[in-house]
């Protein structure tokens, strides 16, 4: 007989960031039909309120202030409130603060000033702290979807015009394609261990590599089905086709918050999945798990196509979206490293390290493509900041800073970022992938340095419109990027307590 | 292992089975004096005449996607009602959500005028 529990046992106290964001969206969603629209700054307030409510109650549970007295799980364990979820929760919830920050203005003169915007923004946002605390399959996927519909609908958000109505169709063809892999996995991965709570996989994962039991290539299946839908959402070669088409059609605020939301969820489900469910499925004598080799492979290709292919681009957008490929391959270097047991956690550490310092730094550019943006979405080529640093010095000074963070220049904290990255794959003895890695760093630093050539040394007009919040969200894009890269510690000391291990 | 899954095949070829029985017998035991209009497809109504591909108002759509929406309240609310004094208050607040949210859909939808049909 199934025994029903108390209330008091869904321990909703330990997934309040999540559940708190969820309610505030849904309440915002009915208040925003009573506002007029030359008042959509209320709910732009609104939204950001909410995150900074969420990211405050984040903060304080990173940093052990609230105590959870009922244990780190939740609803009969489908959630997990663990330190991993909480530097999930405040990296994206800075992102979305930035992603609301950068909008306003942007959707007031491009006139695609809607309510929906904000509260879409909190729904995917909600989407990803769902996914940091998942500890169910069933967790993960609803997670992804929650925080891939909504994407799908901002990426169209400039309808009727056709770039973005384009970018809209094939996000959401591409994306619901990429969802069935990631369903087919979890079904795969559930045949084989019979159940899709993470800590029992990884209990049964323990059974089948001790019996060497005939599931294991089901399992084997299903890990790599899980692989490819994941690989999806953060724009891994060879499932990225999609980033560059839907970065340039999609209106540009959206893409400055999805191109670093979509990579923390998408991480955040990588390493949930592999890492914390089946890092003990080792095949054949091997000692590392088996799902290594492949995502080394990933990451491999993911820096050589993103970085060599950036090269050639002439269009800012579709530059940076190359580069967001590039980046991606860089943290998948970590996750791969995750997979030898001894390095997992530095590995984990790292990947989150990566993140912070990628979300400040890609909003940041992404912020400066937008003040340079005419209202109908042109004057988004490299051309556009020929002679910034005349025009507009500050804003050149700023976006210098993040060419500078996204090549990996020392004092930056992309610099910071590729350190530890690097660091755990040499722990883990992948030193191919991690040489790789630093070549393409020098490859890429031609093309990103070019925009500074551009902006420094060559004549032209540009303009650019700096309202005080995108200018604010420039600002605190330009801190964070400096003040992570001078002081490292503060990215090792928040992501210090990460441990994922289940039984070990 | 494998054979776990022996009743689910069973099941199958009994469901064959029984299609196959269904649809014959009449064949076999009944009289069978066709005519054209008894084999034309519907055999009251309209003819099934045209391009299957053709331009339907989306606004039949909006309904379909509504309909969805209460279909699967009911679908949760059905069981729920029978045993609600079972589940207690646990059962109250989980139903509590799923109705909250399902109402802020339905208002949103409501204000925004998807239930006018013009």
């Amino acid at each position: 007989m199934f025994e029903v529990p108390s209330v008091a046992d869904l321990n909703v106290a330990a997934s309040l960031p999540v559940t708190l964001l969820a309610l505030g969206a849904c309440v915002f969603l009915l208040v925003d039909l009573f506002i007029p629209q030359d008042r959509k700054y209320i709910t732009a307030g609104l939204a950001a309120g909410g995150m900074l409510v969420a990211l405050v109650l984040a903060l304080l549970m990173w940093g052990d202030v609230i105590e959870l007295r009922d244990g780190d799980t939740a609803f009969s364990e489908l959630f997990i409130a663990d330190t991993m979820t909480h530097v999930v929760n405040i990296v994206v919830l800075i992102t979305g603060l930035l992603g609301v920050l950068v909008a306003y203005n942007y959707l007031e003169r491009t006139k695609i000033q809607r309510g929906e915007y904000y509260y879409l923004i909190l729904f995917t946002t909600t989407g990803v702290m769902l996914m940091g605390g998942a500890n169910d399959l069933a967790v993960v996927f609803v997670a992804l979807e929650l925080l891939s519909i909504p994407l799908y609908i901002l990426s169209g958000f400039r309808w009727p015009q056709e770039e973005s109505e384009e970018s809209a169709m094939k996000y959401f063809l591409l994306g619901a394609f990429a969802s069935s892999f990631l369903v087919y996995g979890i079904a795969l991965i559930y045949g084989a261990t019979g159940t899709t709570s993470l800590p029992g996989i990884w209990e049964a994962v323990n059974d089948i590599v001790a019996e060497d039991a005939a599931s294991k290539y089901l399992l084997l299946l299903g890990s790599g089905l899980a692989l490819v839908g994941l690989g999806f959402k953060v724009a891994a070669v060879p499932f990225h086709m999609w980033t560059p088409d839907v970065y340039q059609g999609a209106p540009t605020s959206v893409v400055a918050y999805m191109s670093v939301a979509a990579k923390v969820g998408g991480f955040a489900a990588l390493i949930r999945v592999l890492v914390a469910g089946m890092p003990n499925f080792v095949l054949d004598g091997e000692t590392v798990a088996a799902w290594q080799d492949t995502v080394w492979l990933v990451a491999a290709l993911t820096m050589l196509l993103g970085n060599i292919v950036a090269i050639a681009q002439t269009e800012l957008k579709r530059l940076l979206a190359y580069s967001s490929i590039a980046h991606a391959g860089y943290i998948l270097i970590a996750v791969a490293a995750a997979g030898t047991a001894s390095v997992a956690d530095e590995a984990v550490r790292a990947v989150m390290i990566y993140l912070m310092a990628y979300a400040f730094t890609n909003v940041g550019a992404f912020a400066v493509v937008i003040a340079l943006e005419k209202d109908d979405a042109t004057n988004t080529g490299l051309d556009s900041v020929r002679g910034l640093a005349r025009t507009n010095p500050l804003l050149a000074a700023a976006m210098t800073v993040f060419m500078l963070s996204l090549t990996g220049i020392p004092l930056t904290s992309g610099f910071v970022g590729k350190w530890f990255v690097f660091k755990a794959a040499l722990s883990a003895d992948l030193v191919p992938v991690a040489v790789i890695g630093v070549v393409t760093s020098l490859v890429s630093a031609f093309y990103y340095l070019r925009v500074v050539w551009l902006m420094y040394f060559e004549d032209g007009e540009s303009e650019a419109s700096t309202p005080w919040p995108l200018a604010s969200a420039i600002g605190i894009s330009v801190a964070g990027t400096l003040l992570l890269g001078f002081v490292p510690y503060l990215l090792s000391e928040m992501t210090n307590d990460i441990t994922l291990a289940f039984g070990g | 292992m494998l054979s776990d899954y022996g009743p689910v095949a069973v099941l199958l070829l009994i469901s064959v089975v029984v299609g196959f029985l269904v649809l014959f017998m009449s064949r076999l035991f009944g009289p069978y004096r066709p005519t054209a209009r008894k084999l034309a497809p519907y055999e009251s109504g309209m003819q099934p005449y045209g391009q299957a591909i053709r331009r339907i108002p989306v606004k039949f759509y909006r309904v379909a996607v509504l309909f969805i929406l209460f279909d699967i309240e009911v679908i949760f609310f059905l069981p729920w009602a029978v045993i609600f004094r079972d589940l207690g208050l646990y059962g109250l607040a989980v139903m509590g959500v799923f109705f909250f949210v399902l109402t802020a859909g339905f208002v949103y939808e409501w204000k925004l005028g998807g239930l006018e049909w013009d």
